[in-house]
């Protein structure tokens, strides 16, 4: 408490920003689409999720400054989806909450904004977050049978009513499905990354080695213990789904290439993320605040960085936009790729953090793409993805930041203090979500 | 919680049958409410010579605006009788408990409480004194099994010098606390109780923790410390965390996924205990796991598991939680044993060798020199037919029966469990060391 004679320092407001606390994470497991989770909502995916970080942290009935999370493939009645969770979660019904969307940013950027406001001071706890089932799809309406009952509701007589409904016609019964379709170019994410694989020479090998990584990295990271405190079992599912503990390059090369085409197709569904149901979500705060409850600090949220690409002309690859954003977060933070403890890069297809590796190291792509004199270089592959990432965990979209920012704080805190990490998402729309946490 | 046998006896026929047949008639126990006054109805307190623990209980009842009787009144149904063979030294001594509990026993409420008091026989000059204290166990066992409609008899033995310490002990006994312990022996011996700033909050401002809290009776002790008033640890195996994750959220504690069969769990139990929640006041030792075979069949896996879950993890555990580090001093330790562990089980060895251990643990722990200089408390609890989702899964037949075989009639419900534990919680019980108490109903079982 402040008193007379020790003004307190915070009204003498310092210039630099505080930075706000990773206190801790969880998530439920990761399920495989169209099973375990196949009844369960988003909301309800979110809820538990909630309520797993709340019992970890023990705060039920508390008010936290703002609760931030999203979903990609969302219900139109989910449209206020994580205020709705906070009400049906133990915390305080009096905390605030809005729903975010980027893609598969979208965790990544929901912690983004969280920490900034922490940072800001306008608030001192937040929760970050995401969920995505990709089996309880919202189905819509056919496009013209959508048209046909609005025009219908539009009209002011029966008479108008009643012409206006002769325009139903039978194939309008045919819903309309969401699809895993850039509205651009009607190419899947899969075709467009197989292109991008092919331009830069990406082998199947290389893709099936970081295939069997993920499974065995995830795998070690459970047999040790190392999820007991950033997950909280779902639906009588106490692991992720997808994951093959036993996967290997010798039986991922007998799987056929889903994604290209011709001889040179090298994309399979062992080296490609499947579909996947879940959620995830962070506690932050300031140091003060976590003191207070006397909660750990793992690491602060450093910087962050977004990036776009121009992926409709075909002048860049869909998922080539983090390579873009990394120059800008190094130059900020004079850092080199190499001087971090350790690097998460989402990945969506091994090919796609294969495609992001080498375009760091290519001298040219450097210089023409990024503008800099030198190319940021190689990357130490035994600081990557050091507990597994999403081809082993899975990835329902919002949720995988969620995931990453909780379980790379944890392993920065084991490294020990000062130990840097930097994540890499890409997202649909040539989107990337980069940021740099630091242990505390 | 009504089995088939009890619901049928709750109907018409079936009331009329079991009255014509003299069938037992279970009834819905008294149990604690926070509104409830401590015990239902007047309590006629009587003793021996001074009877010193009749006169306490008389000031304690009093304080609390209980109607405290000397005889009973023509027409008046008495909540509880309360009384005092402290003095008794001869067999003679004893005609004083018959003539003043065979005028009660026509006169009593339902879920009534016969609370008998003695000395510890240990403490007897010479055999007389030492024969006739041990005449209480018997007469008040005996009372108990006459006893109907709920009402219960328990023995409280005193030490010499530790009359002070008696309060928790009575209090819990006559309360709705105590609704399925019957027919026990409870020892109050040396320690400084202190008396909470609130009754009906025993435990305020103390840190528990709790193992296998996600579901049945340790999800129970949980929500029963935290309405005692504790912060409440709770933990449970990963697997478990959903339900783990419910029970923290409604007793406002904190989850804690962790295998307590775990080289470091007491270290992190500690940790968590200490960091989060700034000590650790209230330790039970609650998880546990059946893998039931019969001895013939029982290969070493089954057996090594409800060893290593029951009984080693404790062992190795309080090596930790009880360490210089650790517990506050003044704090207690809660264990779980089992009717098994009394009685023996069929096809339960290895559960029965754990529950037995628990038992051996509580002797040397209770009469630790380190611990005692402590002021740290060690009970156990010993279970019998408790109404869970495990026995939910007992054939129909043998569970009807488990219900039966007790003076109540009923089986117990995780809340009974939770409630003694929470009592040997309260730093009030401070003088109650070393005993293991039966939830049981008086189950025929092992008596």
């Amino acid at each position: 408490m402040a008193t007379r004679s020790t003004p307190r320092s915070t009204q003498q407001s310092s210039s630099a920003p505080r930075r706000a606390a990773v206190i801790g994470g969880n998530r439920i497991p990761f399920a495989r689409a169209n099973s375990t989770y196949s009844h369960a909502s988003n909301q309800d995916m979110l809820t538990a999720t909630l309520d797993g970080l709340v019992a970890r942290f023990g705060l039920a009935g508390e008010q936290v400054g703002e609760v931030v999370a999203g979903a990609v493939l969302k219900h139109s009645r989910d449209f206020n989806l994580t205020r709705e969770s906070v009400l049906g979660s133990s915390l305080a019904p009096t905390t605030p909450a809005y729903d975010v969307q980027q893609a598969c940013g979208t965790g990544l950027e929901a912690a983004i904004l969280v920490a900034n406001k922490i940072a800001l001071g306008q608030i001192d706890s937040g929760i970050a977050g995401g969920t995505d089932t990709a089996s309880d799809a919202p189905i819509a309406l056919n496009e013209g049978l959508r048209q046909t009952l609005l025009a219908a509701n539009r009209a002011k007589t029966p008479v108008q009513r009643a012409k206006a409904l002769t325009g139903l016609r039978p194939n309008q019964l045919v819903p309309s499905i969401p699809q895993n379709v850039e509205p651009r170019t009607g190419l899947s994410m899969g075709e467009h990354m197989a292109q991008t694989a092919k331009q830069w020479g990406v082998s199947r090998e290389a893709q099936d080695e970081i295939a069997a990584a993920s499974h065995q990295h995830l795998a070690a990271a459970y047999d040790r213990g190392f999820f007991d405190d950033l997950l909280t079992p779902f639906k009588g599912l106490t692991r992720d789904q997808n994951l093959r503990p036993d996967s290997s390059v010798e039986k991922l090369a007998k799987l056929n290439p889903v994604f290209g085409k011709g001889p040179d197709a090298t994309m399979t569904a062992g080296n490609s993320t499947p579909l996947t149901d879940g959620a995830a979500a962070v506690l932050l705060g300031s140091d003060e605040w976590a003191a207070e409850r006397g909660l750990p600090v793992l690491a602060h949220v450093v910087d962050a960085q977004t990036a776009a690409v121009d992926y409709v002309t075909g002048h860049e690859g869909l998922l080539m936009a983090p390579a873009y954003a990394l120059p800008k977060l190094l130059e900020r933070q004079g850092m080199k790729l190499q001087d971090f403890d350790l690097v998460e890069i989402h990945e969506a297809f091994a090919s796609t953090v294969l495609c992001t590796l080498a375009a760091w190291e290519s001298e040219e792509f450097c210089r023409d793409r990024l503008g800099l004199d030198a190319p940021i270089g190689e990357l130490d592959r035994s600081k990557l993805n050091v507990n597994g990432s999403s081809l082993a965990a899975g990835h329902p979209f919002a949720a995988t930041g969620g995931r990453i920012v909780a379980s790379l704080a944890k392993a920065l805190h084991e490294k020990g203090s000062g130990a840097r990490g930097l994540i890499s998402v890409c997202a649909a729309g040539g989107q990337g979500v980069m940021a740099i946490l630091e242990a505390a | 919680m009504a089995g088939v046998y009890a619901g049928f006896v709750s109907s018409p026929i079936g009331k009329k049958l079991a009255t014509q047949l003299g069938l037992p008639r279970p009834v819905r126990l008294r149990r604690y409410a926070a509104d409830a006054p401590l015990v239902d109805g007047p309590v006629l307190v009587a003793g021996l010579g001074s009877a010193p623990i009749a006169a306490r209980v008389r000031d304690l009842l009093k304080a609390q605006d209980v109607d405290v009787v000397g005889e009973v009144a023509q027409g008046t149904k008495l909540g509880a009788v309360v009384v005092d063979l402290t003095e008794a030294a001869t067999p003679a001594d004893l005609e004083v408990l018959r003539s003043t509990v065979a005028p009660t026993l026509r006169s009593l409420r339902p879920s009534a409480r016969v609370v008998v008091v003695g000395r510890d026989p240990r403490d007897a000059d010479g055999f007389a004194q030492s024969a006739v204290r041990r005449s209480l166990e018997g007469i008040t066992r005996s009372i108990g099994k006459e006893l109907r409609a709920g009402a219960t008899a328990n023995l409280v033995l005193v030490r010499d010098g530790a009359d002070g310490g008696v309060d928790s002990t009575v209090r819990f006994l006559l309360s709705g606390r105590s609704a399925y312990v019957d027919g026990q022996v409870i020892r109050v011996g040396e320690g400084t109780p202190a008396e909470p700033a609130d009754w009906a909050e025993p435990l305020a401002g103390k840190v528990a923790v709790v193992t296998g809290a996600a579901r049945g009776i340790g999800a129970s002790i949980a929500e029963v410390l935290a309405r005692d008033g504790a912060t409440v640890v709770c933990v449970d195996v990963p697997s478990a965390g959903e339900a783990l994750a419910r029970t923290a959220n409604k007793v406002g504690g904190t989850a804690l996924q962790l295998d307590v069969t775990a080289a470091d769990a007491g270290r992190r139990i500690l940790e968590h205990a200490q960091s989060r929640h700034g000590g650790l006041d209230i330790v039970v030792h609650n998880a546990g796991i059946t893998r039931d075979k019969l001895l013939a069949n029982m290969d070493d896996s089954r057996w090594a598991s409800v060893l290593s879950v029951n009984l080693e993890s404790i062992l190795r555990m309080n090596e930790t939680l009880l360490g210089d580090n650790g517990i506050r001093d003044g704090g207690h330790v809660v264990l779980v044993s089992s009717i098994a562990g009394i009685a023996g089980n069929r096809g339960q060895t290895n559960y029965a060798a754990s529950k037995a251990g628990v038992i051996g643990l509580v002797d040397a722990m209770s009469t630790d020199e380190r611990l005692r200089k402590r002021g740290i408390t060690v009970n156990a609890v010993a279970p019998g037919f408790i109404e869970t989702e495990m026995t939910a899964k007992v054939p129909f037949a043998t569970r009807e029966v488990g219900r039966l075989l007790n003076s109540l009639s009923q089986g117990g419900l995780p809340i009974d469990v939770a409630e003694t534990i929470a009592y040997f919680g309260q730093d009030a019980s401070a003088a109650v060391n070393g005993n293991v108490v039966r939830v049981c109903g008086q189950s025929l079982l092992g008596a």
